[in-house]
């Protein structure tokens, strides 16, 4: 059967990024290399303008998704927003990101202010999670998970958008 | 309950407060005035203390910083060769401007249930486009203003009785769900005391608070708006076995 369209399908009903191991698994007769290839070519296919969806790299794996420009229509079948990250929330979440991993000590001493409230919302969101203890110390440290790339659209951490002169 | 007697919990810090000072002035970061800065630094602090705001500990400690600062300034002969009293502020605020420009660079990336959809979703994450949120200390200036253009009579504790937090939070939601959305400062078009514009304002946190309303402005320092959350229907993922 045709990969491009194989691929197509799986991509469909995947509820998170695909990687490449777990399709190798799905398809063990097809080597990596081919299936690499397949998912060139089918993003390309969904680059055309003939198409509202893409097919983006993000945390690590594949995912489709719709176009950016497609957003306002989108977002007048779906009716409004819901969850708003607050501003203070979103500066504790770039924190985290920047300077991974960090205790909650370090976070507040950048950011001049308790951060509890913050960090629980970023918690229970699933933006952040706990990763173990500062060598030494009883201190509990903070990091992004892959659901925070997934939000982001990021392929991994490396493609956080850079500050100049940090 | 005294509605004057409510607490406000803040989630600005003093580096947001510094921050706004610092642009409200247009003075340069690396060269901070610190006597006007701390001053006006104070005058906010008992301004909001006034509003029974509740400070978080890490505003006083600021202001502990900054008038330790301005005596070493005075006491600093100019051609001491020792280090800028300020380079602890200074650093401090170039590393929270750091944090925001992080922030806002994360906030214009592609955002997943927001700027690009998927067919499967569990959280929705969404920001809010073309809007700047005034902070509280845009929100404190608001009412300053407000407070200095009207002519109110102090009577506060008689009136502050007759007018219950609770009724003020539901007129206004009345008035918005009527409108969908209003001018911050013609809400305070009909107090006549200190107390009702004091109520008001609290009125206004405690719905923002709860995510019932939202505040915004079209650009900084322009008016601020009031505007009604509309909560929809909550998307369960069906799971079938």
């Amino acid at each position: 059967m045709n990969l491009e369209a194989i691929l197509e399908a799986l991509l469909f009903v995947s509820s998170e990024p695909l990687k490449i191991e777990r399709l190798k698994k799905v398809l063990p007769d097809r080597s990596t290399q081919e299936i690499r290839q397949t998912i060139k070519r089918l993003q390309q296919r969904y680059a055309s303008s003939q198409h509202g969806i893409e097919l983006v790299e993000v945390a690590g794996g594949y995912r489709l998704q719709t176009k950016p420009e497609m957003r306002a229509y989108i977002q007048a079948l779906k009716q409004g927003p819901t969850f708003r990250l607050s501003r203070a929330a979103l500066e504790t979440l770039a924190i985290i990101a920047y300077w991974q991993p960090i205790t909650k000590k370090e976070i507040e001493s950048i950011k001049g202010v308790d951060v509890s409230s913050s960090l629980r919302t970023l918690l229970r969101l699933n933006l952040v999670k706990t990763a173990g203890r500062r060598e030494g110390s009883r201190a509990l440290l903070y990091k992004t998970t892959p659901y925070f790339l997934e939000v982001f659209g990021l392929k991994s951490l490396t493609d956080l958008p850079q500050i100049e002169e940090l | 309950m005294d509605p004057l007697q409510v607490k406000i919990e803040v989630y600005e810090g003093p580096l947001d407060l510094l921050l706004h000072l610092v642009k409200k002035n247009q003075v340069d970061i690396y060269d901070i005035p610190i006597a006007l800065i701390t001053e006006q630094y104070l005058e906010y602090l008992r301004f909001m203390k006034s509003l029974n705001i509740d400070l978080a500990s890490e505003y006083l400690l600021m202001a502990a910083t900054l008038v330790h600062i301005k005596s070493r300034m005075l006491l600093a002969s100019p051609e001491d060769e020792e280090e800028d009293p300020r380079a602890e502020i200074t650093q401090a605020l170039l590393d929270y401007v750091k944090v925001k420009d992080m922030a806002h660079m994360l906030e214009n990336q592609e955002i997943l249930h927001r700027d690009v959809f998927v067919r499967h979703h569990i959280e929705e994450i969404v920001g809010e486009e073309n809007f700047v949120f005034p902070t509280l200390f845009d929100l404190l200036d608001a009412l300053k203003h407000i407070m200095e253009a009207s002519k109110l009579t102090e009577a506060v504790t008689s009136t502050a009785e007759s007018i219950k937090l609770e009724e003020k939070m539901a007129e206004i939601y009345d008035l918005l769900q009527k409108e969908q959305e209003i001018l911050f400062d013609k809400l305070f078009l009909s107090a006549r005391t200190k107390a009702e514009v004091v109520v008001t304002f609290v009125a206004i946190l405690h719905l923002a608070k709860e995510g019932l309303i939202i505040l915004y402005q079209t650009s900084p320092f322009a008016p601020i708006h009031l505007k009604l959350v509309t909560e929809p229907p909550k998307q369960r993922h069906l799971q079938v076995v």
